[in-house]
């Protein structure tokens, strides 16, 4: 594994509230193309995990280096157009918003965001270059027949998939996802993985994934790492870990 | 040393008064989420009920001021409560911010039709003596006291020590510090919400009672103006006690007023320093504290823990508008602007011209306000001192340069939109209601430093402005002037429109839906906010530059003062801050319905005059109705309008206008069964081109400023 250079290096990475230790010098590495899960109970820190990588948060030490270079001091946006897209546990769409139109902003925003002069002459509507992109976005992910739904009538599983769709078109490099599966049901779950593998087998994209439903994990990621209270306490292949017992006490829990 | 003692003594019965409203302002805040800017305009009810009683009708003084702080106080924050801030509970913060907004222009007005506008000289004391010096403490020292100080230093300790015990130590303070937290928790655990909420109300009514009445004799006269002033003064301290701590306000007030105290006796008098910097103090420091005072920035809303359990919201009304919609108020603005432009031109007279004129061209400021708080989800309360700026350099550019008119006019805009987006820097760290104070402590840092000063204004006599010439037309004459305002209208207007169909407009869009989202797709909010800031102060600056050109002079108090950018936002915010089109109709408002009212009125005296033998009675009544109440009940209009934006934040002429097609829309069904509904709201018609809908810009939406948020949670 280290021959190759990470896609993601993130080192000894300690986040504190007030005094309360969230993440304490967490290492993680994530390779080109490869699906990494992260796991842990809630409250362990993979959010805070997420949004110290992606920029949100200010970890308090540590390094976190991505395609070569460092991320530290760099804000959300700036991480964004380098390569480092993230969907969210709580989902955050765009309101007010068609479908289409998430993924038409994102689309615009890859490249670094339009000029006002070309707003002001009228010249900043989408080409179809851009609309076709998108479509064909929404294609891969199911969403066509929603393409024109305004979000807020979409359905918590529908609305997960607009969010994947629209941290892809930003062509990242990796994709955090917070738990995708969270708030839907078995069948919803299920076509979630699927659609994941999809993406991946398309696009080569990174991926490190935060999630709870252990099959999803188990089928998805070829490996993994564990996180209890703020400390990495198991990482490496995902069938391994997954039967490591410590892990099984700190997580899965009683009845497993 | 003594000397500066001395002065520090002297300092603090004004902290005293800073503290006093100030521990109001937070009391409110912490008991209500409230940020009632309204305070000020509470306090002069209680101030104009004591005048009037004790004054007019020769009350003693204890039932009189029984009446106007211990019953007037509270009855009035009974009736906010349960008119209107009892349902506003779950809003957010600016739909708060606006509906206090709305209370401060209209409570003023409401008053003055109560008791008479004319001026109320001398407000009366609290205390018993007639001339403060008369009661001096302690007597003969260095450090003495009037009665009139050493009253509003016992008041205010009095009230910090009540508030202070009634939040540490009994179950009330606690009650209403949760039901700030979560009423529906509250309510879950057995304690009725809405008791406890009236119960801040009118305690923090009975605070501003009180303190209205404490500083009435401060004034020569009572002005609503002077409360509101003091009371965004008194702000600093509330900033200073990051709205929460009761302790630090009260230390926050003495310290604001003994360091003016300070300042005032050891600056050189003659020194723009003195001159500018003392009354601007207070400003200075609210805007210092508000950018650098650390707990303050990262002081969030009260969040309602609960919140998450509630459905999704639904669907902004404004959001989802068919094509057949668009089409229609399109059509239909068009057909209005081009009815009103041939009325312009042909048929109205003289006064009328000006009105409509002076209209068009606040329409061009309206716009700013669309583009900041429509486009931008930020509400600016400096938009007047952006157009004031447009107007001094518009003046300045055409005196000493020379330069043509029409022209300098544009580099007003370029120099306002340059000041804008360096405001924006520093500013755009706060959010929401803290975003709004720091543009309200701009105006008045500018109204109180720049706006004295030669250089800038022309001092006493306002600065002049010629109208240009363009080729062969001279714009002399209003009927061509007012074809150039509509001109640049039209030029504003159809900018703001691409913008926010644009690139910066979606952006803008999209960082008002979730901020974060936003940056995670690569968007830069500081970049994106601070075009909309420089935007809007750039438009503003136009139109102050074109009012001014109007007017022929540059005149700051009588079009730009600070009040004005206030009443302009409730304007626009009310009438839909994201159409380009109740941009302009709010404009026109402005100085239209004042003139209707005024002319509605004229009509009982008419009546009576014509019909000598009505009866007593009725003669009486009509004539309780009079011209000169137009413009108080024109404001009490736009600031009770501001009160319906917490229910349609989309604004209320798309209210209206969806409200009138839907009865046209059901007329027709009605008529033709055998056709299909149209299309109404809920759905996009399919036959829709697929690609146009992802520019149905005009769709107007209500500017929610919220960071994050799911949107379908």
């Amino acid at each position: 594994m280290s021959e190759a250079q990470a896609l993601l290096e993130a080192e000894r990475i300690t986040k504190r509230f007030a005094g309360i230790s969230a993440l304490e010098e967490v290492t993680v590495e994530v390779h080109r193309g490869e699906l990494v899960g992260l796991i842990g109970p809630n409250g362990a820190g993979k959010t805070t995990l997420f949004d110290c990588l992606s920029g949100k948060l200010r970890p308090d030490e540590g390094d976190v280096r991505f395609d070569g270079r460092s991320l530290v001091g760099l804000p959300v946006h700036r991480r964004a157009r380098l390569g480092l897209a993230r969907t969210f546990q709580r989902i955050e769409l765009f309101s007010g918003m068609n479908v289409r139109d998430q993924l038409l902003v994102a689309e615009r925003a890859r490249h670094g965001g339009g000029s006002f002069l070309r707003d002001a002459v009228g010249l900043s509507r989408p080409t179809a270059d851009e609309i076709e992109r998108c479509d064909r976005m929404l294609d891969l992910l199911g969403l066509t027949p929603d393409a024109d739904r305004p979000i807020e009538s979409l359905s918590l599983g529908r609305g997960r998939l607009v969010e994947l769709g629209r941290a892809l078109m930003t062509e990242p490099k990796l994709l955090f996802l917070d738990e995708p599966s969270s708030g839907l049901d078995r069948r919803e779950t299920h076509d979630m993985g699927t659609v994941l593998q999809a993406v991946q087998e398309r696009s080569h994209t990174a991926i490190l994934l935060v999630e709870h439903d252990v099959p999803m994990v188990q089928r998805l990621a070829t490996r993994l790492y564990v996180l209890d209270a703020g400390h990495l306490i198991a990482s490496g292949p995902t069938r391994e870990v997954l039967d490591d017992p410590a892990v099984r006490a700190a997580y899965l829990g009683v009845g497993v | 040393m003594i000397e500066i003692l001395e002065l520090a003594v002297r300092g603090v019965p004004t902290g005293c008064v800073f503290a006093l409203l100030a521990v109001g302002l937070v009391l409110t805040y912490k008991t209500s989420g409230v940020f009632n800017l309204a305070f000020g305009a509470q306090a002069y009810v209680s101030a104009v009920v004591f005048y009037e009683v004790r004054k007019e009708h020769e009350w003693p003084l204890l039932p009189a001021a029984l009446l106007a702080i211990v019953v007037i106080g509270p009855l009035l924050g009974l009736l906010l409560d349960r008119v209107l801030f009892r349902h506003l509970r779950t809003s957010g913060s600016v739909a708060k911010l606006v509906t206090s907004l709305g209370l401060l222009v209209a409570i003023p007005e409401l008053v003055r039709l109560a008791f008479g506008s004319e001026s109320k000289k001398n407000p009366p004391p609290l205390w018993y003596v007639e001339r403060t010096d008369q009661w001096l403490w302690p007597e003969g020292s260095r450090f003495v006291l009037d009665a009139g100080q050493v009253t509003t230093i016992l008041a205010t300790l009095v009230v910090v020590a009540g508030l202070g015990v009634l939040f540490r130590s009994t179950a009330l303070g606690l009650r209403m510090r949760a039901v700030v937290e979560s009423p529906r928790m509250v309510e879950l655990n057995g304690i009725n919400a809405e008791r406890v909420s009236m119960v801040s109300w009118m305690l923090s009514s009975f605070l501003a009672g009180l303190s209205g009445v404490l500083l009435a004799p401060l004034f020569a006269s009572l002005s609503p103006f002077d409360f509101f002033t003091l009371l965004v003064a008194a702000l600093a301290a509330t900033a200073f006690g990051r709205l929460s701590s009761i302790p630090l306000t009260l230390l926050g007030g003495i310290l604001l007023g003994v360091l003016q105290a300070i300042l005032a006796g050891k600056l050189p008098t003659d020194s723009i320093l003195a001159n500018g910097l003392r009354p601007a103090l207070p400003f200075v420091v609210l805007f210092a504290l508000l950018l650098f005072w650390p707990g303050l920035r990262s002081a969030r809303d009260a969040a309602d823990p609960l919140a998450g359990v509630d459905p999704p919201p639904p669907p902004a009304a404004a959001s989802i508008r068919t094509r057949f919609l668009t089409v229609g108020t399109r059509a239909f603005a068009v057909t209005v602007s081009a009815i009103g432009l041939l009325l312009g031109w042909f048929v109205l007279d003289s006064f009328w011209l000006g009105l409509v004129t002076s209209g068009v061209i606040l329409g061009v400021i309206m716009l700013s306000i669309t583009v900041i708080t429509g486009m931008g989800g930020m509400i600016s309360l400096c938009q007047a001192t952006f157009a004031a700026i447009g107007a001094f350099t518009t003046a300045r550019v055409v005196d000493s340069l020379g330069m043509s008119v029409i022209v300098a006019i544009f580099v007003g805009a370029v120099v306002a939109a340059a000041v804008g987006g360096l405001l924006a820097l520093p500013v755009l760290r706060l959010e929401g209601v803290y975003l709004a104070l720091a543009t309200l402590a701009f105006a008045l840092m500018f109204q109180s430093v720049m706006v004295p000063l030669d250089w800038v204004s022309g001092g006493t006599t306002p600065l002049r402005v010629p109208r240009p010439v363009i080729g062969p037309v001279d714009l002399a004459e209003n009927r061509a002037f007012f074809v150039l305002a509509a001109a640049l209208l039209a030029l504003a207007g159809a900018l703001v429109y691409v913008v926010k169909r644009g690139t910066t407009g979606r952006f803008l869009d999209a960082l008002r839906g979730s901020e974060y989202a936003a940056a995670s797709v690569g968007i830069s909010a500081t970049r994106a906010k601070v075009i909309a800031f420089s935007l809007s102060a750039g438009i503003a600056g136009l139109g102050g530059g074109l009012l001014a050109c109007f007017y022929g002079a540059a005149n700051y108090d009588q079009s730009f003062n600070f009040f004005y950018g206030l009443v302009w936002v409730v304007l626009v915010v009310t009438a839909g801050a994201r159409s380009v089109q109740a941009a302009v109709i709010s404009g026109l408002g402005f100085f239209l319905i004042p003139e209707f009212l005024q002319r509605l009125f004229e009509i009982p005296g008419r009546y009576v005059a014509d019909h000598p033998d009505l009866p007593a009675a009725v003669e009486a009544v009509l004539r309780t109705i009079k011209p000169e109440y137009s413009l108080g009940v024109a404001f009490i209009l736009f600031g009770f309008g501001a009160l319906t934006y917490a229910k349609h934040p989309e604004g209320i002429i798309e209210v209206q206008t969806r409200a009138a097609l839907r009865k046209v829309m059901g007329a027709l069904d009605r008529t033709d069964r055998s056709q299909p509904t149209p299309a109404t709201d809920d759905a996009r018609p399919p036959d829709e081109d697929p690609a146009a809908p992802a520019t149905d810009d005009d769709a107007r939406r209500p500017a929610p400023v919220r960071t994050g948020g799911a949107g379908v949670p």
